[in-house]
């Protein structure tokens, strides 16, 4: 069948240890990065970039940040929303007080922020872990938002406490603001996605994502064999903090344009986040873009059959969705406790092995 | 229901192509989530009086109209996918419905060139329309509310506020902050003190608010709300035995949702309004024949003449008269949303007008024009009869204090000019 081990020999360790081992994949992985950055920005129009491609893009990188820290980590926390505020609001101050510099840096500079803040929340986690820390970092969310809708510096002291993301631009390319074209604000959020996909890979197939997962699995046995738990817990809320802020960042400057903190950064965009690395599969990056693919494009889905197709009163489409989303995580959840990935993975050994099961 | 639900499924699949036949009018709505209760009443009359155009008179200029609902949920990022997903069936006009959206759709919509009408909410400075070029918030904006609450307030204390107390309750977002500058501005000049008081999404927990408002005993208090906020509020208001004739919601915190909880306890709570109450006017007669009778009405059809559904109503008629403004401007029956656009900067809506809607009376006259775009700023006040179970104006529209507002308009206005590069004109 297609994904067949035959003749596919790796001679060295790097081939042995690559993230891709079977050609197939390696080759899938291969077009589908073709398709995304050749091919997508020449076709894509307002509504595919707006409502498909960025949400998915975008959530996709939270996620990621979430799964290094709640996957890999196995520090939960439900402060996403939070962080990603931080992360937006710092790129809105930035954005406004160095307008000449390049969206590129402050959405960097912007996730290195929101990483400082996240290491100040995670502290606890040196303390307490499981439920009490989840509640540890509610708190940071419910702080952080308060205090972005409080503290009028951070909004530039506009009357109606909103951030508008001003006209700036990279390279001389517009990517922000209401002239920007689709496959411009669609291409550089691509290459965060990417960006982030590769490194969050390699930071946890390295050593620092042994430390996280040999925390994750038993801390005390990791502490026994020399891993340092103030070092790997901190890591990994700066990480995953990183990735949130980045996501938060482009959230609100590249996709939403303007942002009311307690609409949109609130405790339900943390649990949305955590729904996603749930479904998805905790400790994988691919389940990061699952469970984002999921969440996002099942409801624009659902809208687009029951609504344009078969025409149905929009507000039973809307409760509908509600029903078969949650029945579909429900479902989901007892068939492959482990998530889409763990579906993928098991489809694939399968796959492997047809015709032959044994 | 069914039938046009049907016909608007078949017309998006037809949208593909390129000819439209009809004048499309997108209804952001929420049928669902934390706003719902307040949401249908407004999407149901904005589509029975497009409906009704329909029905008696063939459409707009012999155009027949179209209004493909799409659902928010009062949730920007789901407004945003609504926005682009309707927009691209040449949409005329947009009716956000939230602030949120609304501010989302400023720039957005400004770029694509569709008008967006935000009839007694979003941006207020959008009321310049020299900045805010696709933007109208005519008949009245949150500062007129504001500015028209004190204005009631002067005339019922013998025309002077010298050493009282008022607080004001609002939302904690965007839309509830608004109405602080005004405040802050009248306060100064009329000398009353003035007492901020923020509640939270969505808005259940008010109770220290209310204990606050105990002890220090304003004389009056003014409230942005919406939703289950002004519910909250009212009972709790009515709890502290706080008297209700002070007690003075925007017209967003004044429909049968808000009071009808609070029982006979809300008898005398006032709140502003740019629009009549009730369905005692000719166009409800048409209404009842061409739309409910033909089985024609959206959603339960439970909701005419309720304050929301009125508004709905007035909002759809408005954005009607504007394309017929723009018809007979451009000379063609189909247009498109820049000519809409033209059409809301000349309109032009008087009482005769109204009368010959079948709504005499129930709003008031106004004029757009490219400096202005909120209209004259004319508002009224509506108090609620817990006995009668309903609401009543009580005075007549009156224009709020443009000397106070015009400058801070023209002041947020050239901060937006600045930050976003444009340059203020008419062309």
């Amino acid at each position: 069948m297609l994904y067949r081990e035959a003749g596919d020999f790796s001679t060295t360790y790097p081939e042995d240890s690559q993230t891709f081992p079977i050609r197939f994949d390696r080759y899938r992985y291969y077009a589908v990065l073709f398709i995304a950055i050749v091919i997508i920005p020449f076709v894509i129009n307002d509504y595919w970039v707006n409502s498909i491609f960025m949400p998915f893009l975008i959530y996709s990188i939270a996620a990621i940040g979430l799964n290094i820290l709640v996957g890999y980590c196995g520090q939960v926390s439900l402060g996403t929303g939070g962080f990603m505020a931080v992360g937006a609001y710092a790129c809105y101050k930035l954005m406004t007080a160095f307008p000449e510099v390049s969206m590129f840096i402050h959405v960097l500079l912007s996730g290195v922020i929101t990483a400082g803040v996240g290491v100040l929340f995670g502290l606890p986690s040196l303390r307490i872990k499981g439920f009490y820390l989840a509640v540890a970092t509610l708190a940071a969310q419910f702080f952080l938002v308060w205090m972005f809708n409080r503290v009028s510096w951070f909004y530039n002291y506009s009357a109606s406490g909103q951030i508008n993301a001003p006209e700036r631009d990279t390279f001389g390319i517009i990517i922000t603001g209401p002239n920007t074209d689709a496959w411009a604000a669609y291409v550089f959020c691509l290459i965060f996605t990417i960006a982030s996909a590769i490194i969050a890979r390699n930071l946890t197939r390295g050593s620092m994502g042994r430390q996280w997962m040999a925390i994750r699995d038993m801390d005390i046995a990791a502490e026994i064999i020399g891993v340092n738990p103030l070092k790997a817990k901190l890591t990994a809320f700066a990480v995953s903090s990183f990735f949130v802020g980045i996501s938060g960042a482009l959230f609100f400057a590249i996709y939403l344009g303007a942002v009311e903190v307690g609409e949109v950064f609130g405790i339900t965009k943390s649990f949305l986040v955590l729904f996603m690395i749930i479904i998805g599969g905790l400790g994988s990056i691919f389940g990061s873009f699952a469970g984002a693919a999921f969440l996002v494009l099942l409801p624009v889905l659902l809208k687009v059959i029951g609504v344009d197709w078969f025409g149905w009163p929009t507000d039973i489409v809307a409760h509908l969705n509600l029903v078969i989303v949650g029945a579909l995580i429900i479902v989901f959840l007892i068939v492959e406790p482990h998530g889409l990935a763990q579906l993928w993975r098991l489809a694939k050994e399968k796959l492997r092995l047809w015709p032959f099961p044994h | 229901m069914k039938h046009k639900i049907g016909t608007w499924a078949v017309a998006a699949v037809m949208a593909a192509s390129p000819v439209m036949a009809d004048l499309v009018f997108p209804s952001l709505s929420y049928r669902t989530g934390p706003y719902a209760a307040n949401g249908i009443p407004f999407a149901d009359g904005y589509a029975d009086y497009f409906t009704l155009l329909n029905e008696r008179d063939g459409g707009i200029g012999g155009v027949m109209t179209r209004v493909p609902e799409c659902e928010t949920g009062y949730n920007t990022e789901k407004g945003v996918e609504c926005y682009e997903s309707t927009k691209g069936e040449g949409a005329l006009v947009y009716q956000p419905l939230s602030t949120g959206i609304t501010y989302q759709l400023i720039p957005k919509a400004t770029a694509d060139g569709i008008p967006v009408h935000s009839m007694g909410y979003g941006r207020t400075s959008a009321k310049d329309g020299t900045v805010f070029r696709n933007i109208f918030n005519y008949p009245a904006n949150y500062w007129d509310g504001a500015s028209f609450a004190i204005k009631h307030l002067l005339d019922v204390n013998d025309g002077s506020l010298e050493g009282k107390k008022i607080a004001l309750v609002y939302h904690n977002s965007a839309y509830g902050k608004e109405p602080i500058r005004t405040l802050e501005e009248l306060s100064e000049k009329h000398g009353f003190e003035l007492m901020l008081l923020a509640v939270d999404h969505p808005g259940q927990e008010q109770k220290s608010q209310w204990l606050q408002i105990r002890r220090e005993r304003p004389d009056n208090v003014i409230m942005y709300g919406w939703g289950v906020m002004n519910q909250v509020a009212i009972q709790e208001a009515a709890n502290i035995r706080f008297p209700m004739e002070n007690f003075i919601g925007i017209w967003w915190s004044g429909s049968e949702n808000d009071v009808r909880p609070a029982g006979a306890a809300a008898d005398g709570y006032k709140a502003l309004a740019f629009h009549n109450v009730g369905s005692d006017f000719p166009v409800f007669d048409d209404i009842q024949k061409y739309v409910v009778d033909a089985g024609k009405a959206a959603g339960a059809g439970d909701q005419i003449g309720t304050v929301l559904y009125n508004r709905g109503l007035y909002a759809a008629m408005l954005a009607a008269e504007a394309a017929r403004t723009a018809q007979e401007i451009h000379g063609v029956a189909e247009i498109t949303a820049p000519m809409m656009r033209d059409g809301m900067e000349a309109l032009k809506i008087t009482e005769e007008k109204m009368a010959a809607l079948g709504l005499p009376g129930f709003g008031p006259a106004f004029e757009v024009s490219c400096e202005n775009h909120g209209g004259g700023g004319f508002v009224a006040m509506a108090q609620w009869s817990g006995t009668n179970d309903q609401w009543t104006l009580i005075s007549d529209y009156e224009q709020s204090d443009q000397d106070v507002i015009g400058p801070l308009i023209a002041e947020d206005a050239a901060a937006f000019a600045a930050e976003n590069n444009i340059t203020p004109g008419c062309d």
